[in-house]
């Protein structure tokens, strides 16, 4: 199964950081991608610009309103993503306790719904 | 045989294998596709065609694997009736694999541990893990679950529905979890088997049948522990403390449905039988090398009972049995347990102020055993306006009619005690109820 780790962190932590400390989390980053791709779970992931970057879009009398910012005004924000391919949920629990941001902020693991189901619903074929 | 007959032995049969292979069924049907709403679903539907066919075709010789594959062949008959064409020949290829075992040797393999395992997993609502427990190894249904754990049948329903989805959707696992988690995961599936057998012992009289049943039910799910992981010292920890508290059951009410305290109940009536086979398992667990809360606290309530049989006050050896407890369990229940230890050493003033380190804590506030506790030490000091106030907020949160009467006594046994001579005795002035007495 697919599983998606979102990671959210507190953003204000790195500007504040000193660069031995920020140069340290990076390798610990990088170190954790290299596992996943090792042990073959790796499918996806990024670390993603500041929420300050984010724009969003919702509908507003039936017509898309763009707007500056982030969907939700957390002081933890959505700070990057892996993609990872595991048996099943407790493989995926273990390999997100691994991630470096459960040491400074909060991983939610969601299950992707399975690639066939999404193929029939997305493709545009079907 | 008489259609009558028929049918009476039919539902007799089928009562049997519900009773006895229930979890283990749905666990069998579970355990490949995760589904257990479907699984459900196919065996009630299999229980119905029993019911229906039985009593004109008589009873199969192996009633168990015949509901076994008419469940299977229902839970099929809805796969079919998927949309989905690739996953719905991935469901059918794994449940077709299956049968085939199922039917060869009719010997139905036992993955209710895993059932019991992925009910308690962390990633479900701990209060629902007990629930979903109840209904999906022993097949209660979401009624009368939710008349003992005080909610509604449709909130109960929903949360059931809710923790069965999220077990199929997000893949959690119908397998024992590794050698190096296995502890950490099995302390929540005791916890789960632990909160059926309190949700059972909150009706002593055992008026309320369906309340009588869950403490029968976590007997028998402790029973399947101790079957299923024979190894692990805790499972059996987890049984002795069940069956102690099970055994003095009748105890704690007197002839006119009273409460009676541990320290007041007549030992007769105490299960000699029952406590026997609870010190036997406490034995065997401590020689499986390892220690643990449920260990811990049947060893409380058998130096309880030794205390009570024997007359020999053993306080000292209790305060250090909740010494370890807290390592363990840093509730603020068994910090105030081992504070009313402590006032039977060194009285009532001591624990009094002893309770100023654990008075700030809100779980505390609306904890009747804690009022009443108080109100117990402020009488026995003298402090009888603040006893008073005390015993009024135990007896307004108490929900147990014949403890709430216990409490009333007892407060007005105070007016009683204000109006006697500095000096005599306090009628409390005796051991104090445990919390679970």
């Amino acid at each position: 199964m697919q599983y998606l780790c979102m990671l959210y962190l507190d953003e204000t932590e790195w500007a504040k950081m000193s660069l031995e400390a920020g140069e340290q989390r990076m390798a610990a980053y990088t170190a954790y991608d290299d596992a996943l791709r090792q042990a073959g779970v790796h499918v996806g992931g990024s670390r993603l610009h500041p929420s300050s970057t984010a724009t969003t879009i919702r509908n507003a009398d039936d017509r898309p309103m763009v707007l500056d910012g982030p969907y939700a005004d957390s002081k933890e924000q959505l700070g990057g993503y892996f993609i990872i391919d595991v048996p099943d949920m407790d493989a995926a629990i273990s390999w997100a306790s691994r991630c470096p941001t459960t040491g400074h902020g909060v991983v939610e693991i969601r299950p992707l719904s399975s690639s066939c189901e999404s193929a029939t619903h997305l493709s545009p074929g079907s | 045989m008489t259609d009558n007959n028929g049918d009476e032995r039919a539902r007799w049969t089928a009562d049997v294998v519900a009773r006895h292979s229930y979890g283990k069924l749905v666990a069998f049907l579970t355990a490949r596709t995760r589904d257990v709403a479907a699984a459900e679903d196919a065996l009630s539907e299999a229980f119905a065609s029993a019911l229906a066919n039985w009593p004109t075709k008589g009873c199969p010789a192996n009633p168990e694997a015949w509901l076994l594959i008419t469940a299977r062949r229902k839970l099929i008959d809805g796969v079919r009736r998927q949309r989905n064409g690739e996953k719905k020949a991935e469901q059918l290829r794994i449940l077709s694999d299956g049968l085939a075992v199922a039917t060869a040797d009719l010997e139905i393999p036992d993955h209710r541990l895993a059932l019991m395992f992925a009910c308690a997993h962390p990633a479900l609502d701990a209060n629902t893990r007990a629930p979903l427990m109840l209904q999906v190894v022993l097949g209660l249904d979401a009624r009368k679950i939710a008349a003992s754990f005080l909610t509604s049948p449709a909130a109960m329903g929903k949360r059931l529905v809710r923790a069965k989805d999220k077990i199929r959707r997000t893949g959690i696992p119908f397998h024992l979890p590794d050698q190096e988690e296995l502890p950490a995961r099995l302390g929540s599936v005791l916890d789960a088997v632990y909160a059926i057998f309190a949700e059972g012992w909150s009706d002593p009289e055992r008026t309320d049948s369906t309340r009588r049943d869950f403490s029968e039910e976590a007997i028998f799910l402790g029973i399947l522990l101790v079957e299923l992981l024979p190894n692990e010292p805790e499972t059996f920890g987890l049984l002795a403390l069940i069956l102690h508290a099970e055994a003095r059951r009748a105890a704690r009410r007197g002839a006119d449905g009273e409460y009676v305290p541990l320290a007041d109940q007549n030992h007769a009536l105490w299960d000699a039988q029952m406590i026997d086979r609870a010190e036997r398992l406490l034995r065997h667990a401590s020689t499986l090398g390892s220690i643990g809360r449920y260990q811990i606290e049947a060893a409380l309530q058998s130096a309880h009972v030794h205390r009570c049989r024997s007359g020999h006050a053993n306080w000292p050896d209790i305060v250090r049995l909740y010494d370890g407890l807290l390592v363990y369990c840093k509730s603020p229940v068994v910090a105030l347990n081992r504070i009313l230890a402590l006032a039977e050493i060194q009285g009532a003033g001591a624990a009094l102020s002893a309770m100023g380190q654990i008075d700030q804590d809100s779980r505390l506030s609306d904890y009747q055993p804690y009022w009443a506790a108080r109100a117990h030490l402020l009488a026995k000091i003298g402090s009888y306006s603040e006893a008073r106030r005390a015993y009024a907020i135990a007896i307004g949160l108490e929900r147990d009619t014949s403890v709430r009467r216990f409490l009333l006594r007892r407060q007005a046994a105070l007016e009683y005690c204000r109006s006697l001579p500095s000096g005599q005795n306090h009628p409390e002035a005796r051991p104090l109820p445990q919390s679970r007495a």
